[in-house]
C-alpha cells in the first residue's frame, strides 16, 4: 500500500509535518504520528454530507449543478450593499488571496477566525510589538517554556512533544522521564488515597487541595515547564509547576510579575490568589533561565482586558529581556490563521477585518469586524468559507447571519451550512487540494494533495475563481 | 431547587476537537460538546451526579446540558463548557470594541434540569435559528 509521508496536517496551529499517510484505492486506511483530533481528520474525511452543491428552494436545500451554484452566489453577493465574506483560517493561503479579490469587488468586509481567538493579540502585537522566534529554535534552545491561559494538550496535542518540553533539541533534552516518574508517583497516590478512603469509610472522591509549593524539580538545571491557569488540566499534570490564578485576574498577576522583576515591593500577601513568596520564586526562575517563552491562549484574550492582558505579557517579557532572553507567542489555533492574517497584511496592508465598501481598504477593530458588524445588524448577505460561525458565534451574531442570504463553502456539514443559501462541498485543503499554509510561528510550508476529491467537489480556489468571474460578468452585463 | 451562582470558562476539549472531525451532526459532538464540567463538591452542593441534565442560565439565555465532574478539580464555582452551538446560545455577544466577544469569565446560574433535554443540532438550529 502507496505511504505518503511528510504529510502537514490540516487542523491546528502547530501544523505537525511529519504525518505519514496509508492510501489504498483513493481512500486513506491509516495514519502515523497524528494527534486524535489530526487522526480523526484523516480518517473521517469522507464522511461528507451531499458531493452535490447544494441550493435553498422553497425551505429546502436541494441538489443544485455547480454552475447554477456559482450562478446564484454571484447574484446573491453582486446584489448586496455591503456583504461579509468570514472563515478562511481553514483553507489554503492560494484561497484567501482570490478571496480578498472578491471581497474588493463587491465591496464587502473580508475577516478570518481571528476575530474570535486571536484577535487582540494582533491588536497589542500592533501597539506594543512582539519579540517572538520559530518553534525550530525554541525546541532547540527554550529551557523555561510558560504555557498561560492554554491547554495544548486539547487544543494543540503535539506541541508540547515537537516543540517544547517533550521535545529533544540540540541544547536541551526532553523531560518525558521525568513527567513518567511523576506521573507513577501521582497514581501511587492516587490508589494509596481511594484505599485509605475505603477503610475510612469517608466519601470516596475528594478534591485535592491547591499546594503553591514549588517543587524541587524548579530548582534543577534543566528544561522546565510552567503551566499557568484557572484549572488543573491535563497540560498541568505535565507540568513541572501549575500555577492557579483566579479567573479574570490574569492582567494583576502579570503586573504583578512586572513589579517583582522590577525590583519592587509587593505590599499585600497575595495576587489573583497566589502567594506573593511563590510569585518571588518563580519571578526567580524567570530571570534566571537562559532562554525563556510564554506561549499564551483564550485564557488572556477572551477574559476581561482582552488586549490589554496581552500588553501586559508582553511588556512582562520585554522587562525579563533586561536580564535574560525571553519570548513570548500567541498559540494560534486554525492551521492557517496564521496565512488569513499574512495574506490580508500582504494584500490589503491590514491583517483583518479589512472593509472595502469605501474602494479601497479600511480596517476599524471594533466597527469593521464580523461580530461587531452582525450586532449592529448592518449587513446584507454573507460568504463562509472554511468556519462554522453558528457554532461558534454569541446567538446574536449567529441569528443575523442567518437572516440575509448565505453562501457556505465548506467540506463538511456543519450547522452553518444547515442554514445556507447556497452550499459547495469543496475539496478538503491538505487532503484532497495542496496548497501553502503559515504555522503559528510564521513559518510557511506546503499542504500536500494525498487522495483526489470526489470530480463533483472542486477546491476552495477552483470555487472562488469562478463566483468573481461571475460577479465581474454581473457588473458588466446587469441583465 | 437548589440553584448556584457560578463563573462560565468555554474551553476546547479534545474530545471536542476529534466530534467536530467526526462530524457536527454526530452522536459523538453532542455528547462531548452538549456539556458542563463541574466540581464535584458543587455538584454535591445541587444534589446532582454525573449524566444528569443541568440548566445553565445566563443574561444572554439558557440551555440544557449533561453534566460531567470535573477532572481538574478543584475549581469551586466555576463551570467549563466545550465551544460549540450549545456554549455560544449563553456567551456574551458584548465585545467592549475590541472585536472579541466576552467567551469567558461570564456569570450565569446553574439549576438541575432532570426532566428536560439536550437539544440535537437540528433541534437547536430550529429552535434558535429558524428562517422564516
Amino acid at each position: 500500500m502507496p505511504i505518503v509521508s511528510h504529510v502537514t496536517c490540516p487542523v491546528c496551529g502547530s501544523f505537525c509535518d511529519d504525518i505519514e499517510v496509508i492510501v489504498e484505492n483513493n481512500v486513506i486506511v491509516d495514519v502515523k504520528n497524528a494527534c486524535a483530533v489530526g487522526a480523526a481528520k484523516f480518517l473521517d474525511y469522507c464522511n461528507r454530507g451531499s458531493e452535490k452543491p447544494l441550493i435553498r428552494k422553497n425551505g429546502k436545500l436541494v441538489e443544485a449543478s455547480l454552475d447554477e451554484a456559482i450562478k446564484k452566489s454571484a447574484e446573491i453577493l453582486a446584489g448586496s450593499t455591503y456583504p461579509i465574506l468570514y472563515g478562511w483560517s481553514s483553507t489554503s493561503c492560494e484561497a484567501i488571496r482570490v478571496g480578498i479579490e472578491l471581497a474588493e469587488e463587491v465591496g464587502g468586509v473580508i475577516d478570518n477566525t481571528t476575530t474570535i481567538c486571536h484577535g487582540p493579540s494582533i491588536l497589542s502585537v500592533q501597539d506594543v510589538g512582539i519579540p517572538s522566534a520559530t518553534l525550530g529554535q525554541l525546541r532547540h534552545r527554550a529551557d523555561l517554556i510558560i504555557y498561560w491561559g492554554c491547554n495544548p494538550w486539547s487544543a494543540h496535542p503535539r506541541h508540547v512533544e515537537r516543540y517544547t518540553t517533550f521535545s529533544d533539541g540540540r541544547f536541551q533534552k526532553s523531560t518525558w522521564k521525568s513527567y513518567i516518574s511523576r506521573l507513577g508517583g501521582a497514581l501511587s497516590k492516587k490508589r494509596l488515597r481511594r484505599a485509605a478512603n475505603l477503610i475510612l469509610r469517608r466519601e470516596a472522591q475528594v478534591s485535592p487541595k491547591v499546594s503553591y509549593e514549588l517543587p524541587y524539580t524548579m530548582l534543577k538545571k534543566k528544561r522546565k515547564m510552567v503551566v499557568v491557569d484557572i484549572r488543573k488540566t491535563h497540560s498541568a499534570d505535565a507540568a513541572d509547576y501549575f500555577l492557579q490564578v483566579e479567573p479574570n485576574k490574569d492582567y494583576e498577576l502579570l503586573q504583578a510579575f512586572r513589579m517583582l522583576v522590577a525590583n519592587e515591593e509587593l505590599e499585600v500577601d497575595q495576587v489573583a490568589g497566589v502567594p506573593v513568596e511563590t510569585l518571588e520564586e518563580v519571578t526567580d526562575t524567570m530571570i534566571g533561565c537562559e532562554l525563556g517563552i510564554i506561549f499564551f491562549g483564550q485564557g488572556l484574550t477572551m477574559t476581561p482586558g482582552k488586549l490589554r492582558n496581552i500588553d501586559s505579557a508582553i511588556c512582562l517579557v520585554r522587562d525579563l529581556n533586561q536580564y535574560t532572553k525571553f519570548l513570548i507567542m500567541p498559540m494560534r489555533g486554525h492551521f492557517n490563521v496564521t496565512g488569513a492574517n499574512v495574506v490580508s497584511t500582504w494584500q490589503t496592508g491590514y491583517p483583518f477585518a479589512v472593509d472595502f465598501s469605501h474602494g479601497y481598504p479600511l480596517y476599524n477593530p471594533g466597527e469593521t469586524t464580523v461580530i461587531d458588524i452582525l450586532c449592529r445588524e448592518e449587513t446584507d448577505a454573507g460568504l463562509v468559507i472554511a468556519s462554522d460561525p453558528v457554532a461558534h458565534f454569541p446567538k446574536k451574531a449567529a441569528q443575523n447571519l442567518v437572516k440575509n442570504p448565505l453562501i457556505v463553502i465548506d467540506p463538511q456539514t456543519t450547522p452553518t451550512s444547515l442554514m445556507a443559501d447556497v452550499v459547495f462541498s469543496s475539496a478538503y485543503v491538505g487532503i484532497e487540494a495542496e496548497g501553502t499554509a503559515y504555522r503559528m510561528d510564521h513559518v510557511p510550508l506546503p499542504l500536500k494533495k494525498i487522495v483526489d476529491p470526489p470530480k463533483s467537489c472542486p477546491t476552495d480556489v477552483e470555487i472562488l475563481q469562478r463566483i468573481l468571474q461571475e460577479v465581474r460578468r454581473l457588473k458588466r452585463e446587469p441583465n | 431547587m437548589t440553584k448556584l451562582r457560578v463563573l462560565l470558562q468555554t474551553v476546547r476539549t479534545i474530545d471536542q476537537g476529534t466530534g467536530k472531525e467526526h462530524g457536527k451532526l454526530s452522536e459523538h459532538y453532542r455528547e462531548n460538546v452538549a456539556i458542563c464540567q463541574m466540581d464535584p463538591k458543587d455538584i454535591r452542593t445541587l444534589r446532582m451526579k454525573g449524566s444528569e441534565k443541568i440548566k445553565v442560565t445566563t443574561n444572554f439565555g439558557s440551555v440544557v446540558l449533561r453534566l460531567v465532574e470535573s477532572l481538574a478539580a478543584p475549581h469551586p464555582n466555576i463551570i467549563f463548557i466545550p465551544y460549540g452551538p450549545w456554549a455560544s446560545l449563553i456567551v456574551d455577544p458584548e465585545t467592549h470594541g475590541t472585536w472579541m466577544p466576552s467567551l469567558k469569565g461570564i456569570p450565569a446560574e446553574v439549576e438541575p434540569a432532570f426532566k428536560e433535554d439536550v437539544l440535537s443540532v437540528p433541534a437547536l438550529l430550529e429552535e434558535h435559528y429558524r428562517r422564516n
